[in-house]
């Protein structure tokens, strides 16, 4: 192998940091660090896939997340077989712990597509070394999200229901129900999260099967790369069907949390009776699933070794990402507090104060401490780039925002308007093994993903090298005189 | 297979009946010599010809001459479907007892729910807007395979035992032998004045 000018003398390549967070006036920043030509991308990304076994924490972790996907079957089919009233629900607890995973896990995702699409519309070149995992993360979401609606109306075998579908009945859904909306949202979100993820995939598949050393992962790669053969034709409309993508799936991102929201606005319930709650909603799944990503990304680049393609610089933008939407839900906490003491409405002005100080005090305080106080930690250039520390910041923030809705949720409904009618909401072990299991559902699949798939997009990292401009510098000014910049290292990509 | 270096000039499936030559593939180190290769063979007047290149090369569209696709248009047609499709299914479901035939026979069931208006368009929209954006993306994805001809998993391209770094490291120019310019020993000798490492010819 030639020697590589930015190497940094390290020893095991892409397992060490390196800081590329200073900004330096002038110069573009390095989003591939310590890799001068295009093979060693390919070569960095596919590593994961194409070693023998995977890491043993790879192994432990896959064996963990396959037990709990077990517990979640045996909690879902005793809730199918015995009733909903196997969960704690009650008279005006009716949702507690579905929905409350239900909104959690749909806000999850919301990060991925504001990765792939938003940031893409806004030419955030960084976000390609993390776009392909974190629309992973989305589509894994989802499916834990729709997870919990459908077991949730009670008769599961009833639930096509939901879709207008003709019947001996000439029975139609409700089409003014914000339920209703949801059941639209969700599915065409996940059905375009879903595209925009399998369309980026396309030509890694193809370098996938390029590079398949036997006859079965040649075919299973190369049936789903479709025949893509890197024509330029095809990379014409593709570029265009991405930006269409991207252009879709922007309204359509903060529409999905808006609809899941209005399941709640449009009702007449204090506590969940606000107009703020589209734009908090949706700031808050960007909160949420921001800290995912670094949870996913942060173990994900140490294990193995992608710390030149996920470098500290992304991690950085990551956490000012969670800053600012942190900053945001914290604006959205204060102002529900004070519409609900500047209304004048006795029933909201009960509902916040009962969050903070009534029976489910201690959830109110965890929410807060967790949503409004950690991402403030993240002003500090060092805590944005400790690994350790944003690790354990980003879980503390999964579990705020798990909390806020529950404290949204069970709050509002245990303590209404009625006091006789209030009652407690006490979650079973069917209720915790369900939660758990979809923890694990999610596991399991983004396992699997890490280990069949590319979890860079090889293709769009490597655009976003200076050598992958035809006038790079590196080229020369006469076209010809290229040849030697790219001759020295032309043995290089050969070595598998 | 045939594979000729560029010194060697014809093939060297010689006993055997001579296959069906596909086209001409030259290989390039990387992206600025693949643009000015392109533009040349642009010049030339070839039809039939194409770049592989692992990623997305910008300014390569220009450098062949590719116009730009129709795949937008296309799709604001595929959206304003969803939204009509959305609009009137709900006007047919929830607002009047009509009875058409859609497969099977279906009549609307007129819903009134809270005092609101049979026609409620307000409360229609976030279906619509779904419905608008379901329609476009299927499109989208769609449309860009079908214009692309995929799928389509095998090409003679992929006889090639060099074609496989196309999509790691390595930018190609195909050149067709169905194209009225391609001649093959002239064809051949333009490629590598391009300052192709290797010219191939590819069998049908």
């Amino acid at each position: 192998m030639t020697t590589i000018p930015h190497d940094h003398g390290r020893g095991v390549r892409g397992f060490v940091d390196v800081d590329n967070t200073a900004d330096v006036p002038g110069k573009r920043a390095q989003l591939v660090v310590g890799m001068d030509t295009f093979g060693e991308v390919t070569r960095a990304v596919v590593r994961s896939n194409e070693s023998k076994r995977p890491p043993m924490a790879w192994t432990v972790m896959f064996a963990i997340s396959l037990a709990m996907v077990g517990a979640l079957g045996f909690a879902v089919n005793y809730l199918i077989f015995t009733g909903v009233g196997v969960w704690g629900l009650n008279n005006p607890v009716m949702w507690a712990f579905d929905i409350t995973n239900f909104v959690f896990w749909v806000g999850i995702g919301h990060a991925g597509t504001l990765i792939s699409a938003i940031l893409f519309l806004f030419r955030q070149k960084w976000r390609t070394g993390i776009n392909r995992f974190a629309e992973a993360m989305t589509i894994f979401a989802v499916i834990c999200a729709g997870l919990f609606p459908g077991i949730h109306v009670g008769r599961v075998w009833l639930a096509y229901w939901l879709f207008p579908i003709p019947n001996q009945m000439e029975m139609w859904p409700q089409f003014r129900s914000p339920l209703l909306w949801d059941v639209f949202a969700v599915s065409t979100y996940f059905t375009t999260s879903l595209l925009f993820w399998y369309v980026g995939l396309i030509p890694d598949l193809a370098t996938m099967r390029d590079r398949a050393t036997n006859k079965v992962k040649q075919l299973a790669y190369g049936l789903f790369a479709l025949g893509w053969r890197g024509s330029n034709r095809h990379w014409h409309r593709y570029e265009r069907a991405y930006l269409l993508l991207a252009a879709l799936a922007t309204p359509l991102v903060l529409s999905v949390h808006s609809v899941v929201s209005f399941d709640f606005a449009t009702s007449q319930l204090p506590g969940w009776h606000t107009t703020i709650f589209p734009p908090y909603f949706v700031a808050g799944a960007i909160f949420s699933g921001f800290a995912m990503v670094v949870t996913l990304a942060v173990p994900a680049r140490q294990l193995f070794g992608l710390k030149d393609l996920i470098t500290l610089r992304h991690l950085d933008n990551m956490n000012k990402v969670i800053l600012v939407t942190g900053c945001m839900v914290g604006y959205a906490y204060s102002m529900e507090f004070f519409i609900a003491w500047y209304s004048g409405a006795l029933y909201e002005k009960f509902a916040f104060v009962n969050r903070a100080f009534g029976q489910y005090w201690w959830a109110y305080w965890i929410m807060v401490s967790c949503n409004v106080i950690t991402p403030q930690l993240f002003w500090s250039r060092k805590v944005r780039t400790s690994i350790p520390l944003m690790f354990i910041l980003s879980l503390f923030v999964n579990v705020g925002m798990w909390f806020e809705r529950f404290v949204i949720i069970v709050t509002s409904l245990a303590n209404d308007f009625l006091p006789t009618s209030w009652d407690r909401f006490v979650p079973t072990w069917v209720d915790i093994c369900t939660m758990l299991g979809a923890f694990g559902l999610f596991g399991v699949l983004f396992l699997l993903f890490c280990r069949f798939l590319p979890m860079i997009a090889i293709a769009e990292v490597k655009t976003v090298m200076p050598q992958a401009d035809p006038h790079w510098e590196g080229y020369g000014h006469g076209h010809g005189a290229g040849a030697h910049a790219a001759a020295a290292h032309s043995h290089d990509g050969g070595n598998q | 297979m045939s594979t000729l270096s560029p010194t060697q000039g014809t093939g060297t499936a010689g006993t055997q009946a001579p296959a069906r030559l596909y086209g001409l593939l030259a290989e390039f180190e990387n992206p600025a010599q693949l643009m000015a290769a392109a533009e040349k063979v642009r010049d030339a007047g070839y039809r039939y010809w194409d770049c592989h290149t692992p990623f997305p090369v910008h300014g390569l569209d220009q450098a062949m001459g590719i116009k730009r696709t129709w795949l937008p248009v296309c799709v604001f047609f595929a959206g304003a479907t969803g939204c009509m499709a959305g609009f009137g299914l709900q006007l047919f479901t929830n607002s009047f007892g009509l009875t058409i035939w859609a497969m099977v026979w279906v009549t609307g069931y007129p819903f009134l729910i809270s005092g609101k208006p049979l026609l409620s368009i307000p409360a229609f929209i976030p279906v619509i807007f779904e419905l608008t954006i379901l329609f476009s993306a299927l499109a989208t994805v769609g449309l860009m395979l079908l214009f692309n001809g995929l799928p389509w998993l095998h090409n003679p391209l992929f006889r090639s035992e060099r074609f496989r770094r196309a999509s790691d490291d390595r930018f190609f120019i195909s050149i067709e032998a169905r194209d009225p310019r391609f001649y093959r020993t002239k064809t051949e000798q333009l490629l590598k004045s391009l300052g192709a490492t290797a010219v191939e010819a590819v069998e049908d």
